[in-house]
């Protein structure tokens, strides 16, 4: 199913943008799906198998063994592991691949070998260089030298690494406050908080907004992190499914209609969690809509851009930016530091007395360490050139090569054949593999041709839907991308990855190359 | 006399009775199952049926009618702009030994800063080569080409430095243990946890939703106690109590109390009940036992009985983050299970690489280091206990110390105002700041943390201090 947006995004003069708000999740074929499951149905088959092989003793068990006496309770049950012994384990290798080099457009993984079939790994040695299109480095901000890594440096001598205090006691320091004040700026509201990580700026500050008898309206498709907070929160979550505003409007109505379930009562205070840019999907959250539903029900907003602040948007503020919002209908404005800015950690950012709510209470803030000198130099600095307070144009025309990247490299997936997820200007760039085999065969041969990828299959993705997920960054040129895509062409004629029903099929070669060199200059 | 039945009544009913039993016999098959299907309908309305829930039947004004009267609570209640947290001290510079406020240097007894690390030039001097090679941040979890070299050689060296089989680190101190409970024990298990652990044990054991069965802070009969109830129930229901898997959380040395659990006994009892531990070393790491490792090297226990040992690298190593060690068997489910490691970015590089030169720091200078922090705490708590009007609260070897005002004066008011005095007598000491969730909230108290490059002198000078802060106070 497709669906054209009505909301068109609009450019800094409010006139309609030229680039058109498409999103799309084309059907999975049914073959595809059966297959897929028929694969699964065989792997498991195996697995009984060989579990029933080393029972009997005639295969060697290879997983660690309790160190504790044998009437202790199992720590593990044997079918709680059984996904994990017998099927992650036969392509363990793609995933946790480690690097030598920083993370940045070019990365240089390192080489693993295993005698035993994934279950022990050896270093031959040997570094791969490889374009890589796996790490969040969507402005081209993870570099080892330049402006941001000596503002770094110099910050090591004047601080130290760490304070080793926490924010309420001694460890609030000046940089904190021009980094909040900054990001505040930035952003376009009134203050800002910052964390030293992302993970546990949503898990450690859901529960300080809501609460019991408070109810949290969370898209099926949130983050981790997201249903961990709402979890500790005590409120009552309900999930509306992923994106769709009908069935969110829905909950809402029933939601102040009926009250809470069992006692009936008003419900204290209605939260919508959303993302802006989904990281599996690719997909933008459709803010607009949501903001009139917010107004209208009277719920408050929670809007998670830890994928969007800095790749989306012509200013590169996010999702707000992208479809020129007023920030201050958003009550909690929370991302990352660590995609964008090259950095690492979490902020919150609304309205004061919301953010001096969370200064005070907060587990972050009183419980754990401030933020490290360098981490938070690194942004001050990453802020800086987008904003445009260093001097130059750099931090524009990364935001402009990233959007550029991204519509080159999609448009030219699609007309290949492959299925695409997600928004057409979204720098998460999902490509549909559906079958469980092809998800070790596409990041094996990818690697072996320079490009080092992520592919995901279940649980992280459901049963039938794994995929391979490039994100794209500034940093990237223009040959890097024609040479993953050559590469992507290759490994999708060998492997079999053109699924869609919607455009044709095509080999690389086929395309009209000076059409898509027309759009990447302009 | 009631009725009584005759001999003639009972005869017409028996005559009656084989009357309904030929007429069964009689009737046709779809007869006898229709009369079959109302009966048994008839059973099930009367016994099993859910009562439905009575439906609103609102009309459509009636519904816009209760949307538009909803008014919600506001999103946060109003604070008080007087707060401590909303007028925290603002530094600018190097939080070591000394710390500077306000222009003026003053000795910092407040920060968990146990081996003077911070500002370590050999540290610092790694941490910038680390960013020359790899930039700040890793730009990814581990999953997704975020583990680098840097990490798996910080996991190599933490394990082999507790002797254990493998480490796993973490991006965030408090993210470490609050993920590692919830991994390893479910809704259906049950968790013997000690009153008094920090809030990120708290946190951790919330989000489990196990049972959880608190015990009177380092009080093993209280522990014993529960352990037998549990034994029990476990009797009265033996196929259910082996699905039950048991874990005792505690912390090697108590950042609320500064004192040390009594481990060589939880152990004993750990093979007579069965249960598995976690000790949470975040303060006892690299401040007690005679090379730093902790509580295990105090009390001369094997560290293979221990499950699991987790620490934060926020402390004594004066890095950020966090880590585990353990056996392969119980550390390596954490890679896939720990909410904290699989979806959250990777610790930056400098951070790592800062942690691996602390190790060898305290590798290389071993026994005199620690003897020397475990000597100095002993100093300054008999220094503290000569103090009278003051009770001092922890181990006397241990770092940390909690500080009060001896009988009913112990006012957070009252604390604040001797950190004040303090302050401006070049003494940095702080109140214990807790949230107000905590699930046993500590007394008010001043926490000590004594930094293992202090001179006598400088302790001597923080007691004189404080005995004179104690007379302003109480006079």
């Amino acid at each position: 199913m497709s669906n054209y947006q009505t909301n068109k995004p609009r450019d800094d003069n409010n006139r309609t943008s030229d680039h058109r708000n498409h999103e799309e999740f084309e059907e999975t074929p049914t073959w595809a799906a059966v297959v897929t499951v028929l694969g699964y149905a065989i792997l498991s088959a195996l697995g009984w198998l060989r579990d029933f092989l080393r029972h009997i003793g005639l295969e060697e068990k290879r997983t660690a063994h309790d160190p504790n006496p044998k009437d202790f309770v199992p720590l593990y049950q044997s079918y709680e592991c059984f996904y994990t012994r017998n099927l992650y384990t036969r392509i363990r290798d793609v995933f946790n691949q480690p690097i030598a080099s920083v993370a940045g457009a070019k990365v240089h993984v390192m080489e693993r070998v295993s005698d035993d079939y994934n279950w022990t790994f050896k270093f031959s040695g040997k570094k791969i260089p490889s374009i890589n299109l796996g790490s969040y480095n969507y402005l081209g901000f993870a570099e080892n030298q330049g402006p941001c890594s000596e503002q770094a440096i110099k910050s090591i001598e004047t601080y130290a690494v760490t304070t080793c205090s926490t924010r309420h006691e001694l460890g609030h320091q000046r940089y904190m406050k021009e980094l909040e004040s900054l990001m505040a700026e930035y952003l376009n509201v009134e203050d800002c908080m910052a964390f030293g990580m992302g993970f546990a700026t949503n898990a450690l500050n859901i529960p300080t907004l809501a609460g019991k008898g408070d109810l949290i309206l969370s898209d099926k498709l949130n983050h981790v992190s997201l249903i961990l907070g709402a979890r500790l929160s005590g409120a009552t979550i309900r999930t509306f499914n992923h994106n769709d505003m009908k069935d969110l409007e829905a909950h809402l109505r029933k939601a102040i209609i009926s009250g809470q379930p069992r006692t009936c009562r008003p419900w204290k205070k209605i939260l919508i969690i959303v993302e802006g840019v989904y990281s599996m999907e690719g997909s933008l959250c459709k803010l607009p809509e949501i903001i009139e539903l917010k107004k209208k029900y009277k719920a408050y907003l929670y809007v998670d851009e830890a994928h969007s602040i800095g790749a989306i948007g012509s200013r590169g503020r996010g999702v707000v930016d992208y479809w020129k919002v007023d920030p201050n209908d958003i009550e909690i404005h929370m991302g990352t530091f660590t995609k964008s800015f090259g950095s690492a950690g979490g902020y919150i950012a609304g309205k004061k007395n919301i953010i001096d709510y969370i200064r005070v209470s907060s587990h972050s803030a009183c419980y754990s360490s401030s933020m490290s000198a360098p981490i938070v130099h690194q942004i001050i600095s990453a802020l800086s050139i987008i904003m445009g307070r260093d001097g130059t144009n750099d931090g524009q025309k990364r935001i402009q090569q990233l959007a550029c990247n991204v519509r080159y490299f999609r448009r030219q997936l699609v007309d290949m054949g492959f299925i695409v997820y997600g928004n057409d200007n979204s720098p998460v760039v999902p490509v549909m593999i559906f079958m469980p085999a092809k998800i070790a065969a596409v990041n094996r041969e990818m690697l072996k041709r320079g490009c080092a990828v992520v592919t995901v299959g279940f649980p992280a993705t459901l049963l039938t839907e794994s995929r391979v997920r490039f994100c794209i960054s500034a940093g990237h040129t223009k040959e890097m991308l024609n040479h993953a895509l050559k590469a992507m062409d290759e490994v999708g004629h060998l492997v079999s990855l053109r699924y869609s029903k919607k455009n044709p099929h095509r080999r690389w070669i086929e395309l009209d190359h000076a059409d898509y060199d027309k759009e990447y200059t302009s | 006399m009631g009725s009584s039945m005759t001999r003639g009544d009972i005869e017409s009913l028996a005559t009656d009775f084989y009357d309904l039993l030929e007429s069964f016999k009689h009737a046709p098959f779809y007869h006898i199952s229709f009369e079959i299907f109302l009966v048994l309908a008839v059973i099930w309305l009367v016994f099993f049926r859910k009562p439905r829930a009575i439906e609103k039947k609102l009309t459509e004004r009636e519904k816009q009618e209760l949307i538009d009267e909803w008014q919600p609570e506001p999103l946060v209640p109003p604070v008080d702009p007087n707060h401590p947290a909303l007028n925290v001290r603002v530094l600018d510079g190097i939080v070591g030994k000394t710390v500077e406020i306000d222009g003026k240097k003053s000795l910092n007894f407040a920060t968990f800063n146990f081996l003077n690390f911070v500002g370590n030039s050999r540290i610092s001097e790694k941490a910038i080569q680390a960013v020359q090679k790899y930039g700040v941040g890793s730009c990814g979890p581990r999953g997704f080409y975020g583990t680098i070299d840097i990490h798996l050689e910080l996991e190599e060296r933490l394990a082999k430095f507790f002797n254990c089989e493998e480490g796993i680190i973490y991006s965030y101190g408090f993210s470490t243990i609050a993920s590692i409970i919830p991994a390893y024990s479910k809704r259906n298990d049950i968790l013997f946890v000690d009153e008094g652990v920090h809030y990120a044990i708290q946190k951790g054991v919330e989000a489990s939703r196990s049972h959880v069965k608190w015990f009177k802070h380092n009080d093993i009969q209280d522990l014993e106690r529960l352990l037998a109830e549990q034994e029990v129930l476990d009797k009265k229901n033996p196929k259910k109590a082996r699905t039950i898997r048991r874990f005792l959380i505690i912390e090697g040395l108590y950042v609320n109390y500064g004192d040390i659990c009594p481990l060589p006994r939880m152990v004993e009892l750990k093979y007579k009940y069965k249960y598995r531990i976690f000790i949470d070393e975040s303060v006892s790491f690299g401040t007690i036992g005679q090379t730093g490792r902790g509580v295990t090297e105090y009390y001369d226990i094997d560290r293979q009985k221990i499950d699991l040992i987790s620490s934060s690298l926020e402390y004594s190593i004066g890095s950020i983050g966090g880590f585990a060690v353990g056996s392969s068997f119980v550390v390596d489910h954490q890679r896939l299970s720990a909410q904290g490691y699989c979806f959250s970015a990777s610790l930056p590089p400098l951070l790592a690489a800062a942690a691996i030169e602390a190790l060898n720091i305290m590798e290389e200078q071993s026994t005199p280091l620690f003897e020397t922090i475990m000597s100095k705490s002993k100093r300054l708590h008999k220094k503290l206990l000569s103090i009278k009007g003051y009770s001092v609260m922890g181990d006397e070897i241990s770092p940390l110390k909690h500080l009060r005002l001896a009988n009913a004066l112990n006012t957070i008011g009252r604390l604040e105002e001797i950190v004040q005095f303090a302050q401006t007598r070049d003494i940095t000491i702080t109140v214990a700041r807790y949230l107000t969730d905590e699930h046993l909230l500590p007394e008010p108290s001043i926490r000590l943390i004594l930094n293992v490059e202090m001179t006598d002198e400088e302790l001597e000078f923080l007691c004189t201090v404080l005995q004179e802060a104690l007379v302003k106070v109480t006079s």
